[in-house]
């Protein structure tokens, strides 16, 4: 067991943070320490290409494919090196995260030609057709449909929570391409390029006011026959396979981002003397003591995965962090009261800390809600016997 | 950065999870708690024949020469039989007390006797209810100090004196000690008074002291990992066998979800023992954090899965004839023991700067 860095590894950090300060002292100057995911999307894409440019976008992946080949520990020192020079959100980050490590793992060498350099170069932005509007925690319930036509796949079908589609080139989705099959059976893991008629966007307004999520119908949308991940009908064990990467070195990014939301609310305690106040001081030293034990789970389980096992304990992570967050959104407005719940002029926006008790209701739903998570757990690391399925006909 | 065991580590782990998993049986438990609490022919087994009592202390001084994470691999091993064992008293204390403040001449003496066993340590913090505890004169000690973690069981003590940190021997005139009858039978406590009992002051009391809480509060934090991780094992196995109407427990959601949490708890609890561990043995700027945290959150946990055994398992689980109020004692006496999860908090709030000016 070791938890310090090598000379070697702390030189990356240096060239990483230099590269890094050069870059948001500069030219990107203006997107620096934004923290909204919807923010300044033509600059932010500006931003993914220049990372590209420089091969610091995908520093993981093959040098082949526009990556960095860089060592585990590489990739936990930019992530932190990024967060902490206060880089902006990546507005790819589903496809560095999500759709460029399942290509890698199921796609076919012409898939991978095809769309990983594309997506390390920030030319192409990806986003995730998987939930619709009967099929949320029963994720298998898919009804989206496709089949051939000539050389194409046609999909009609109504997706929902596809964030970050009105700034996306490609969705990744599953639909069932066997006609009568249910539940995981029958379903096909499909690319199609987003800017076509077939395509509608559709902004859903969230409890903060803005609209990071969106309604994506296909309505006679096509893609190339050749845009299949995996088999037709394997679509369910490669959707399986990309749920594996939300818990990748990214997590430890998304911590620093965490790292900064709580550095706020210990400001905003110090400013109005709830710091001295004893139960919220339990509360902060508690928050602080989850954030490390977020940042210590992941690198075991990173340090896990690279023996090439990975540690049931990883199934834990997702509750863990959501419930975090959504616990420190709370103290957030305790520690601010109702200075907190009100905002200077008309617009319904609030700033980061208010917008964070709201938005964190989220996390301990999406990717999965804290209670399906807790099947997951129970099932698959404990053993426990499965939920029974229902079956309304 | 590699933060999973080494293979060594691995096997040292191993190895100690099967010598306790046949050892420290429930049954011997049981004995040595209606006795002194103290498993005698364990002790001699897990200091002679298994060889890795003294693991964090120096080859040179009958020792192991491992650090903090091997001592809390054995910690964790051993809570998870909650073993009737001096282990922390003797070998999480009052060693790396000797072995952090005490002469050279102190540390040969009396360091290889604590590896092999032959002398069995404690470690009392002199206090009286709120009254000053116990003062240092000139090579004697006056005061008391009421909870001694297996104090009627050890030879020797290292007290924390108001102006000193010394050793004093059973046996000394002036000393009494009392037996306390404990809710924690594995781990009962003594009451010590001082007459003006002889007493061998250590060289540096301030890293004698440093030493001792920082190892203890490691050791704590890992036996309850450990203790945490056996009232999940076992309560899913009950909750798979178990069947009421007509289901295995284990199968309805409001006992799965509940055995989840105790896994979500228990798995933070697992980086924070390790994290801590690693940290005192790298000299990291962060192990004052570390441990602080490790003994808060693993003690709130192993209170937690303890209550949860409890409740899961139903009537039996309120049996004396059950082990599950072995580890519910235990958690309890892990959270009161050198600082309550409350405290360590403090101190953590403490060092995040919400006392700096904004």
């Amino acid at each position: 067991m070791k938890l310090g860095f090598s000379p070697e590894e702390e030189a990356f950090r240096a060239e990483a943070a230099a590269w890094l300060a050069a870059e948001l002292d500069g030219p990107f100057a203006d997107v620096r320490g934004l923290t909204s995911l919807i923010a300044s999307p033509e600059r932010r894409r500006d931003w993914e290409r220049r990372l590209g440019e420089a091969g610091w976008s995908c520093v993981g992946w093959p040098k082949a494919y526009g990556g960095r080949d860089a060592t585990l520990a590489q990739q936990v020192i930019f992530a932190e090196e990024y967060a902490r020079a206060g880089a902006p959100p990546r507005l790819n980050h589903i496809g560095i995260e999500l759709a460029g490590p399942t290509i890698l793992a199921f796609g076919t060498e012409e898939q991978k030609a095809r769309f990983l350099p594309a997506i390390a170069r920030g030319e192409e932005i990806w986003c995730q057709g998987f939930s619709e509007p009967g099929a949320g925690s029963d994720l298998a319930n898919v009804r989206t449909k496709a089949w051939r036509d000539g050389d194409e796949w046609v999909i009609e079908g109504q997706k929902v929570w596809t964030s970050l589609a009105q700034f996306s080139d490609w969705i990744f989705a599953i639909a069932r391409t066997e006609e009568g099959s249910k539940g995981p059976k029958g379903l096909s893991f499909l690319l199609v390029p987003v800017d076509q008629n077939g395509v509608t966007v559709r902004p859903i307004h969230q409890i903060t006011g803005e609209a990071e999520f969106n309604e994506t119908f296909f309505d006679g949308a096509r893609t190339g026959a050749a845009n299949i991940l995996g088999a037709p009908g394997d679509g369910w064990q490669v959707a399986m396979g990309l749920l594996g990467f939300e818990r990748g070195v990214s997590t430890l990014a998304q911590q620093m981002g965490f790292r900064n939301e709580l550095d706020a609310v210990i400001d905003a305690a110090r400013a109005n003397g709830e710091a001295k106040n004893p139960l919220i001081r339990q509360r902060i030293a508690k928050a602080e003591i989850g954030l490390k034990l977020m940042r210590y789970g992941a690198l075991r389980m990173l340090s896990d995965a690279e023996g090439g096992r990975l540690n049931p304990s990883a199934l834990t992570y997702k509750i863990q962090w959501a419930t975090w967050r959504r616990d420190l959104g709370e103290l957030a407005m305790d520690v601010l009261g109702q200075a907190g719940e009100t905002v200077a002029g008309h617009d319904y926006a609030f700033p980061a800390l208010p917008n964070l008790f709201l938005y964190s209701r989220a996390d301990t739903i999406y990717g999965g809600t804290n209670e399906i998570q807790r099947n997951i757990i129970a099932e698959r690391a404990l053993g426990l016997p499965r939920e029974p399925r229902g079956d309304l006909k | 950065m590699h933060f999973a065991f080494t293979d060594e580590q691995g096997m040292i782990a191993e190895t100690a999870k099967a010598f306790f998993a046949e050892n420290a049986t429930s049954e011997r438990t049981r004995a040595a708690m209606a006795d002194t609490g103290v498993d005698r022919a364990l002790w001699q087994a897990f200091t002679g024949e298994l060889g890795l009592a003294g693991v964090a202390i120096p080859e040179a001084m009958g020792g192991v020469g491992l650090g903090m994470v091997e001592l809390a691999i054995l910690a964790e091993e051993a809570g998870r039989h909650t073993a009737a064992l001096p282990f922390l008293a003797s070998l999480g204390l009052a060693a790396p007390a000797i072995l952090a403040g005490g002469s050279e001449e102190q540390k040969a003496r009396l360091l290889p006797k604590l590896a092999s066993g032959e002398l069995v340590a404690s470690f009392a913090v002199a206090s009286a209810d709120g009254a000053p505890g116990a003062t240092l004169g000139d090579d004697t000690l006056t005061g008391a100090a009421l909870h001694v973690p297996h104090g009627a069981a050890a030879d020797l003590f290292v007290v924390v004196a108001t102006n000193g940190v010394a050793i004093v021997e059973r046996g000394a005139p002036g000393l009494g000690s009392t037996p306390l009858t404990s809710m924690d039978q594995t781990r009962p406590y003594a009451r010590l008074d001082f007459g003006g009992v002889a007493a061998e002051a250590l060289a540096d009391p301030r890293a004698a002291a440093n030493a001792a809480f920082a190892t203890g509060w490691l050791a704590i934090a890992a036996d309850a990992l450990g203790g945490a991780q056996a009232c999940l094992d076992r309560t899913v196995a009950y909750a798979q066998e178990r069947v009421q109407f007509g289901r295995a427990i284990g199968s309805f959601q409001a006992v799965k979800h509940r055995l989840a949490d105790m896994m979500v708890a228990i798995e933070q609890a697992r980086s924070a023992v390790y994290w801590a561990a690693c940290a005192i043995d790298e000299g990291s700027d962060e192990a004052e954090f570390a441990v602080h945290a490790a003994k808060a959150f693993a003690c709130d946990t192993y209170s937690h899965c303890a209550g949860e055994m409890i409740q899961l398992h139903g009537g039996i689980g309120f049996t004396w004839e059950h082990d599950a109020h072995l580890y519910f004692k235990r958690a309890r006496s892990n959270a009161s023991l050198l600082g309550t999860p409350d405290w360590h908090r403090e101190r953590v709030a403490g060092l995040t700067g919400l006392d700096e000016a904004a």
